[in-house]
């Protein structure tokens, strides 16, 4: 395998992994102020991400600084094309960051509610948001021959993306939804099954729709490989209510993460060669040859993860293990 | 204004916001990780509250520094696509690395640390403000590598077919001479702030008098030696840094002093007023022979000036660019760094002094001034950044790529003030807000939990 090849999984790997976990915690936001009836409620609620938000956001981090260093010009055409979208994102995510830390700081009840509307748009707002852009990947949008996005901020939203934006943002509340009826007890934790049914017929819904709409307007189905993993996607879907039907939480929460797991694999598979593919002409495809950086440096790049990643993946679990109580009214509460 | 100069405006507000308070974010690190360790060695319950009022603070602190660290990774692509298709192969690797190594750390062992105070031993809870810690300053390092390979690039070759920087040597590009003196003082500048942190704010309690002097005399002289230490390392390495800057980048050093034609020797200019229309001097005083010992360590040797570089550079890099930077942002952040770090250095030292002597206390002016110092190491590492990055001008890359060829073609004036626009105004309000937070629990101070019985011990 090419080294190219190794960075593309990768890059799909470290998304995959931003999204099964921080998707949990973009649902909890988006839960916050519909499960939170009370402070301390909505205390409980974003306690239980609370050790882990930030480490989990860092998976983008990294997966947009691995998207610099392994392939310069996706980065590039992605960053400067998707403009507006990530000003957005951004926006979102600067609110949301600081907000969990600064909602509990003062005692002041229209303080709180402010910062809690800032966790619930900067949640809201970015689950949209990687669908859009998620859904223009597999799309495709206009690039020129210079390699540039040559399309504006309306080119990206088309009815596939915004309705991919809609199937992530759903299947993120429904994660997340899973997430707290995990880690949490009382009445919390009634709410949030309730709010797994909810958003589970919502889900598989927009997810059906989403794979029909995927045949029909990026011809998924061209590609039987992509298209089954997309279809057990769907699946996977509709195994959550089968396990929360059973009372099996720990089942559920796999089945939601294994509907981003597959649909992640599903479109990366799907994109292959290409990392971005152009609306306009085939010719101008960004492909994992024509964007990557030179071999010297994802060899270094490659001994680099491989050393580090490891331990990465150790600290992280433990931190999860480490906190893995239920956050109950009474838990001592940080944020 | 054109799109690129909104990028650039852009870019310098949001990394001089970012870096309000990246300093204190490593250099709090630190000193909370010793104030903890002291607490689990001595089992001074006085060392569990200065952890813990201190690390309140800190954590404040940085979750700004987190959130705006993010829009600095994607403005590379967002404003500056054509740089990272340029140099993507050499400066996307740090940024990587810095991600994996240092980002996953620090933010996982932070949420440990502020999680874990009651659910772990406390040799265990220790060592994750350590990791916090070092997971801080290794972040400064990646980035700096990457910041270093900007003014004096190394480890690399154009490849000429696709006109593309590409890294030929990574032992190159993370060993940079550049990164050797800018790493260091980066570190100490952090030491420094985190130190009149703790000393201004230390200070105000001092002055109200109030029942929490002792805490806060202790807590002033820890500041003190503390800034004292990292402006003393400061100034070493500036000055080492300095003259690998005459060496690297003569121009950026010529424009920091004003200096139009070479001299031997040179004198360090305390003033200098031009015209820069002309570039002409108008009126100067200099300490003569001065900046030549800045330079060789002697009293005497050239420092060059403006007009030689610029003819050398037209021989090198073509004619019709004007290869000097702005002389007024150059030469006046300069000043404003040095002269920050002076006064420091004077303050920290007359602090301590004074401490010693047990006349602090009863000094309300002395008190105050202290307390204004808190905006010294601010104002130094905003101008230091500023003579970094626009005494490199034209160039983005040193000698390789000119910044108003590294700009996105594609992104319009309009899309970048829009964004200059939002970002401006929630970095506004959030800088209020975060100031009002680190104001309350400032003056809050010390709150003692159901295992903080012992007063403070009685030393100054």
């Amino acid at each position: 395998m090419d080294l190219q090849d190794l960075w593309f999984i990768l890059i799909g790997v470290l998304f995959t992994g931003f999204f099964f976990l921080e998707g949990f915690d973009y649902g909890v936001g988006i839960l916050l102020p519909v499960l939170g009836s009370s402070d301390a409620e909505r205390r409980q609620i974003i306690n239980t991400i609370g050790p882990h938000w930030d480490a989990n956001e860092v998976w983008m981090i990294t997966a947009g600084g691995a998207l610099f260093a392994a392939f310069p010009d996706w980065y590039a055409t992605l960053f400067s094309g998707f403009y507006l979208a990530l000003v957005l994102l951004l926006f979102a995510l600067i609110l949301r960051g600081v907000a969990f830390e600064f909602r509990s700081k003062e005692d002041d009840p229209r303080w709180r509610t402010l910062w809690d509307g800032a966790i619930f748009v900067g949640s809201l707002l970015p689950a949209l948001l990687w669908g859009v852009a998620f859904g223009n990947l597999i799309r495709g949008v206009p690039i020129g021959a210079d390699k540039n996005y040559a399309g504006d901020f309306f080119d990206l939203l088309s009815p596939y993306t915004l309705l991919f934006g809609l199937a992530s943002l759903i299947v993120f509340a429904l994660h997340g939804a899973v997430f707290l009826d995990l880690k949490t007890d009382g009445a919390v934790r009634r709410k949030a099954q309730g709010a797994v049914w909810a958003l589970w017929i919502p889900a598989v819904l927009v997810a059906g729709l989403l794979l029909i709409a995927s045949h029909i307007d990026v011809d998924l189905f061209d590609q039987p490989g992509p298209g089954f993993v997309a279809a057990l996607a769907v699946v996977a879907v509709l195994a959550v209510g089968y396990f929360q039907r059973a009372q099996q939480p720990i089942r559920a929460f796999a089945a939601t993460g294994l509907t981003i797991v597959l649909t992640m694999l599903a479109l990366f598979w799907f994109m292959y060669p290409n990392v971005m593919i152009s609306s306009s002409n085939v010719a101008n495809n960004l492909t994992v040859d024509n964007a990557s950086s030179s071999s010297y440096t994802l060899k270094v790049m490659t001994v680099v993860v491989l050393i580090f990643l490891p331990f990465v993946l150790v600290y992280q679990a433990w931190s999860y293990w480490t906190f893995r109580k239920r956050i109950t009214a009474d838990s001592p509460l940080e944020y | 204004m054109e799109a690129l100069d909104l990028a650039r405006l852009q870019f310098a507000i949001t990394t001089v916001y970012h870096f309000f308070f990246v300093p204190l974010t490593m250099g709090l690190s630190l000193l909370v990780a010793i104030m903890q360790t002291m607490w689990v060695y001595t089992d001074r319950p006085f060392y569990k509250r200065m952890t813990k009022f201190w690390g309140k603070l800190f954590v404040i602190n940085f979750a700004m520094g987190v959130v705006t660290g993010i829009v600095l990774e994607f403005q590379f692509g967002m404003n500056w696509s054509e740089y990272a298709r340029f140099m993507g192969d050499i400066f996307g690797a740090p940024l990587a690395i810095e991600a994996l190594l240092a980002f996953f750390l620090e933010s996982t062992f932070l949420g440990i640390w502020l999680f874990g105070w009651n659910r772990l031993s406390r040799g265990v809870h220790l060592a994750a403000i350590w990791l916090v810690a070092i997971g801080s300053n290794l972040s400064a390092l990646w980035i700096l590598i990457a910041n270093s390979f900007m003014q004096q690039p190394v480890g690399y070759v154009i490849n000429e077919t696709t006109g593309r920087a590409e890294m030929d040597s990574f032992a190159d590009l993370i060993t940079n001479p550049t990164v050797q003196t800018h790493f260091p003082h980066v570190v100490a500048s952090s030491i420094t702030t985190a130190g009149f942190f703790v000393l201004g704010i230390s200070a105000w309690h001092l002055l109200r008098q109030n029942e929490l002097r002792g805490f806060f005399r202790q807590s002033f002289k820890i500041g003190a030696i503390y800034g004292l230490i990292g402006v003393l390392l400061v100034i070493g390495i500036g000055h080492a840094q300095a003259q690998h800057m005459i060496e690297t980048q003569p121009m950026k050093m010529a424009a920091a002093e004003g200096l139009l034609e070479s001299e031997d020797p040179a004198g360090l200019s305390l003033i200098t007023i031009m015209n820069l229309d002309e570039d002409k001097e108008l009126f100067s005083i200099r300490i003569p022979r001065l900046l030549s010992f800045l330079a060789h360590n002697k009293f005497e040797g050239e420092v060059r000036g403006i007009e030689d570089i610029q003819a050398e550079y037209e021989a090198t890099y073509g004619e019709g660019q004007d290869y000097s930077p702005s002389i007024f942002i150059s030469y006046w952040s300069f000043r404003a760094m040095v002269g920050a770090g002076f006064l420091m250095l004077a303050l920290a030292a007359g602090g301590l002094f004074l401490l010693w002597r047990k006349q602090l206390l009863n000094q309300t002016r002395v008190l105050q001034v202290m307390l204004l110092s808190l905006a010294l190491p601010y104002i130094a590492n905003s101008t230091g950044w500023l003579l970094t990055e626009v005494g490199r001008q034209p160039w983005i890359v040193f000698g390789e790529l000119r910044t108003e060829d590294a700009v996105s073609p594609n992104v319009s004036a309009e899309m970048i003030a829009a964004s200059l626009v939002l970002f401006a105004l929630i970095y506004g309000v959030l800088m209020l807000a975060d100031v009002y937070l680190l104001a309350k629990y400032s003056r809050l101070g010390p709150v003692d939990d159901e295992t903080d019985g012992e007063p403070a011990p009685v030393a100054a």
